[in-house]
């Protein structure tokens, strides 16, 4: 989240489509509902009516897979209706740069298409250039080759009626959420998007999110209260795994997993670190040395020096193009490609795309270490339905492993916030934390190294000093996060000792004297304290409950990000009443954190030289209207799912994402537009269980409420197929089946759309949080034996929210 | 001063916190369920489920509604239950708070008259004819602490606390709610301690969402009993 959980209140309209928070982020709606007790107006736009929809001022339906189509359309009207902030956009995104000549769009390809490769090259969308290398603007937005006047010819296509052909969604309904949500560019308003793995696990999920913040930003409602982008995140830390590289293509705090051909580490910085040439671009990633340097320091200690690039070439590598990420590494493990797997609080076997596929590629490793609370389906994969022990070479090793409220860490929520939690009851039997487990393991891998092995240098140079008295300690940690001075320094004016902690990361540096295991995370640990113990309830003096004092959040505790575009180009508040940072002619005070301490801009004809532009984090300083970084284009298009019910993309020849992520093994099978499939099906969680359910099925309460996997669908689809509700069905899709009870709604109901196979479009829905252990009958199965193997070109995110099926009486 | 609830089920979004948070304090055994074809289980109250959550849809106006109702006992200011059981070694008033109690000894009513007895169908009997039903956490209140399914609502659907404040509350959210609701109306407030909300007619949120048949006046049978009841008293020390 750009904003925070307690920020929706502030909201003066809030948008929840590709996420369903009332069921899966119920706390949220402690928020949502004070904001609508305030006046504001709540959006549901889903496939079906859920819980959330059922306390929406305006519900509508949609075909699944066609939120860009949806959000252009909602981009065209605010555009038509001059609805955007124009001085807020002129100023502080970059609708104003003027795109380079080469770029164009035809037919739904962008400029710059290798159609062997299926990749773009992104130089094609490159902006123009002044004499001194800063992008060419047009701060009046007339340019014909303005990001403003590109965006505009983009989104012309998508009028209300060809955007409700495509979605299904109604012209009517589609007219009242743009005027609604459209209204919040007037100054002073606020708008907010929830969003979740509705908008993510798609073949265009990124571009999903990107139409989104090109609204946000045309509205004016980044960096301000009640604004934002805001993912609500599908697992209580999956923020703070994230933060500290959970994922592959990213160290911690968002640095750069090294390429292959990032052969020292000066060419790994000069590769990473963006140079920009325009005076007032802060560009905070130019500090990208002192962070990576950092980060080294922290993992190899004493052992890291320059001479030896501070142990830069320890670490591994990945190949340039390659990427490794879920759906790769199943795919590769499917191949046969490696033999160990340490399945670490997860479920795989139950949880990713295509299950079967991850269920048979189990059985190609040797071995597989499974660290879990309770044995799951992937541990015991083996015995699975269908199944010969026998004939399975795979050894499982299981680790029990502590719960959480038996351990003490901190743990980082949707909003940033990184919470400091203590153990209450010691954990069961011989489970552990997962800390001391790591530890362990990392102890003995050491020990393994002590006499050499093959390129010994990384496990023996680890600094590996957690343990108070060989007990894994999360203060150590937590410390080591922070950052420490290794020497005696004196920095911007001020005398740090060697071993101290370093207060914030302006004081990090890039020549050895600091660490730091995660630069973002810089003054959470800090001589003063642990800053995610705090509990004060105090607000800041601007009243919106930042709660500055309470826990902590990246970065530097500010609670929202981008709030230098909260304000107009004196430094006062768009918004007079929930303001979040103000100018007071000398400084910023009384608010939050502002992003960055520079005085406001003043004008453009003559800035402040002190000045920065807004957002810090972009090389040009600009919110990024338009995007020439990502995989699939610098603007969002509407393509088909993977796979669907309609013979065309009704919005230009390019039926799908040209560049999806696609395999190739005889289990990766996709049917699109097949008659053997007529049905949109997608996945969704219920509040009664939490994920795969591993930690739910196990529980009578929650299960005796969700007893059984269902398929929900309409009445209208039940007469069709001659299925009575609470009767159990058959679900197939082009890679599996599943049995699951029916429950016909009235919440699902048949879409009139375009180019559809049969007269309407029907859509049917499955939770995901079943699988055959629990409940003991061994019938309640995970949905993902259903979803296919695609996914997202930027992230690789699986396409489980848009695929075929059909459903049949058993 | 005794103590009410106010149920805003204009706030309620089923995630049914207060149904398992009611099952956890009352340490009570999950019933053996299956899905039936709606998300609402268990079916109905048990002697094992005090608190459930009920979900209708509707259409109202040409628009889907999915109606939530989270029911339990109404704790009647005065309990035709406990009139017509007329032993308060079985059913009583918890003077504090106001809760309608039924203990161990509900085994000797006759169970199917006290469940006849209620206006809203809530006491459940188990096998041996004991009866149950939501105690107001009466317990929980009586250390000034809230019962277990308002602690746990994160919406503000439940709220509890003195009755006056209660009913100041709902006449409040009442009048806002009628600016875009103009069937919204409080059920039965003057005669029950658990005051619901609703926006729609009450009847399809659940047939017993207000007090069926005569509503709050006493029956002849309870009449009958109350004339009797000194006689019953005078014997039963020797019973």
């Amino acid at each position: 989240m750009t904003n925070h959980w307690i920020d929706i209140k502030n909201s003066d309209c809030i948008m929840i489509m590709g996420s369903n928070a009332a069921e899966n982020h119920p706390i949220s709606f402690r928020y949502v509902t004070e904001a609508q007790q305030k006046g504001a107006k709540l959006i549901s736009v889903d496939p079906r009516f859920t819980r959330t929809s059922a306390r929406a001022d305006l519900y509508a339906p949609m075909r699944s897979g066609t939120d860009i189509a949806i959000l252009g359309g909602m981009i065209k009207y605010i555009i038509d209706n001059n609805l955007y902030n124009k001085e807020y956009i002129a100023a502080y995104t970059n609708a104003a740069f003027i795109v380079g000549t080469d770029y164009y769009f035809d037919d739904g390809l962008f400029a710059g298409f290798d159609r062997t490769s299926k990749k773009y090259d992104k130089k094609k969308w490159a902006f123009e250039m002044d004499a001194n290398g800063v992008p060419k603007m047009d701060r009046t937005l007339e340019h014909p080759r303005c990001v403003f006047q590109i965006l505009k010819k983009h989104f012309d296509r998508y009028n209300i009626a060809l955007v409700s052909r495509i979605s299904g969604t109604p012209q009517t309904d589609l007219k009242e959420i743009y005027q609604t949500y459209g209204a919040t560019g007037a100054r002073g308003k606020a708008g907010t998007i929830m969003y979740a793995m509705g908008w993510t696990q798609h073949t265009v999920g990124t571009q999903n999110i990107r139409t989104m913040a090109i609204i946000q930003l045309l509205l004016g409602n980044m960096g301000v209260a009640g604004g934002g982008v805001n993912a609500l995140r599908g697992e209580s830390n999956v923020q703070g795994s994230t933060d500290h590289c959970l994922l592959w293509h990213i160290w911690p705090g968002y640095l750069k997993t090294p390429r292959a051909s990032n052969f020292s580490l000066a060419a790994y910085n000069q590769k990473w670190t963006p140079k920009s040439n325009d005076p007032l671009s802060a560009n905070w990633w130019q500090n990208y040395p002192k962070y990576s340097i950092s980060l080294l320091k922290s993992f190899f200690g004493d052992s890291a020096v320059a001479k030896n690039d501070y142990g830069y070439d320890w670490l591994p590598k990945v190949d340039d193009g390659k990427h490794y990420s879920w759906l790769d590494l199943f795919d590769e493990m499917y191949k046969g490609t490696f033999k160990g797997f340490f399945a670490w609080g997860q479920n795989p076997a139950c949880s990713g795309a295509h299950a079967g596929k991850t269920r048979q590629a189990l059985k190609k490793l040797d071995w597989m270490v499974n660290v879990n609370i309770f044995d799951n389906e992937t541990g015991s994969f083996w015995r699975g339905p269908g199944e010969d022990p026998t004939k399975i070479k795979t050894e499982v090793f299981f680790l029990p492993a502590a719960v959480s409220i038996e351990k003490e860490g901190s743990i980082t929520n949707s909003g940033r916030w990184s919470q400091w939690r203590y153990e209450g009851p010691r954990p069961l039997g011989s489970s552990l934390p997962d800390g001391q487990i790591i530890m362990e393991l990392g102890n003995k891998i050491k020990a393994q190294y002590k006499d050499g092995g093959t390129f010994p240098e990384p496990i023996r140079n680890l600094k590996w000093d957690y343990a108070a008295k060989g007990t894994y300690d999360p203060h150590a940690v937590a410390k080591e996060i922070n950052g420490y001075f290794l020497k005696d320094v004196t920095v911007k004016g001020k005398a740090f000792k060697k071993g101290t902690l370093v207060p914030s990361f302006a004081y990090l540096q890039a020549d050895g004297s600091t660490s730091s295991g995660n630069w973002l995370y810089c003054n959470s640990y800090t001589e003063k304290g642990n800053m995610a113990a705090r509990r004060s309830v105090k607000d800041a003096p601007n009243n919106i409950g930042l709660y500055p004092e309470f826990a902590w959040c990246w970065p530097v505790n500010r609670r929202i990000i981008y709030n230098r575009a909260s304000v107009d180009l004196q430094g006062q508040p768009w918004d007079k009443s929930d303001w979040v940072i103000k100018w007071d002619g000398a400084k910023w005070s009384g608010g939050d954190v502002p992003d960055g301490g520079w005085p406001p801009i003043g004008s453009f004809d003559n800035p402040n030289p002190k000045a920065r532009h807004a957002f810090i984090m972009r090389k040009h300083g600009h919110g990024q209207i338009f995007g020439p970084g990502r995989a699939d284009g610098p603007l969002p298009e509407h393509y088909e799912p993977m796979e669907c019910p309609v013979e065309k993309n009704f919005m230009s020849s390019t039926y799908t994402n040209p560049t999806a992520a696609v395999y190739g093994t005889e289990a990766d099978v996709y049917k699109t537009c097949d008659p053997r499939f007529p049905f949109v099906g997608t996945t969704y969680r219920v509040v009664e269980h939490w994920q795969t359910g591993v930690m739910t099925r196990h529980q009578p309460w929650l299960l005796e409420m969700q007893p059984q996997v269902f398929v929900e669908m309409s009445e209208e689809l039940a007469a069709l197929k001659g299925i009575k509700n609470g009767e159990r069905v058959v679900a197939t899709s082009a890679r599996g089946r599943l049995e699951c009870t029916a429950i016909v709604t009235k919440r699902f109901k048949p879409l009139k759309v375009a180019g559809q196979l049969g007269a309407e479009v029907h859509q049917v829905g499955f939770p995901w949080c079943f699988g055959w252990q629990k409940p003991d009958s061994g019938k309640e199965e995970s949905a993902n034996l259903l979803t296919p193997s695609t996914g997202d070109p930027n992230t690789r995110i699986p396409e489980t929210k848009a695929f075929m099926v059909n459903i049949q009486k058993v | 001063m005794s103590k009410s609830f106010f149920v805003d089920t204009t706030l309620c979004t089923a995630c049914r916190g207060c149904q398992v948070a009611c099952k956890q304090w009352h340490d009570l055994p999950a019933e053996k369920t299956e899905n039936r074809g709606t998300y609402q289980n268990p079916a109905d109250l048990s002697f094992d489920t005090y608190k459930l959550v009920r979900m209708n849809e509707a259409v109202i106006g040409g628009q889907l509604k999915w109606l939530f109702f989270p029911d339990q006992c109404r704790h009647c200011l005065e309990a035709p239950c406990l009139e017509t059981a007329g032993d308060p070694a079985a059913i009583y008033y918890d003077e504090p708070s106001g809760a309608v109690i039924y203990t161990a000894a509900t085994k000797n009513l006759d169970a199917a008259e006290i469940i006849e007895s209620c206006p809203y169908n809530i006491p459940r009997k188990a096998l041996d004819g004991t009866l149950a039903k939501c105690d107001m956490c009466y317990d929980r209140v009586a250390a000034g602490m809230q019962p277990a399914c308002v602690k746990t609502c994160p919406t503000g659907a439940m709220n509890f606390g003195e009755r006056a404040d209660m009913l100041d509350l709902a006449q409040n959210r009442l009048t806002v709610l009628k600016r875009t609701h103009r069937g919204a109306m409080l059920l039965d407030p003057d005669d029950i301690r658990v005051v619901f909300m609703v926006a729609y007619d009450p009847g399809l949120y659940h047939e017993h969402a207000v007090a069926s048949h005569s509503g709050h006046g006493i029956s002849r049978q309870v009449a009958l009993r109350r004339m009797l009841r000194p006689l019953k008293n005078l014997v039963s020390p020797f019973a």
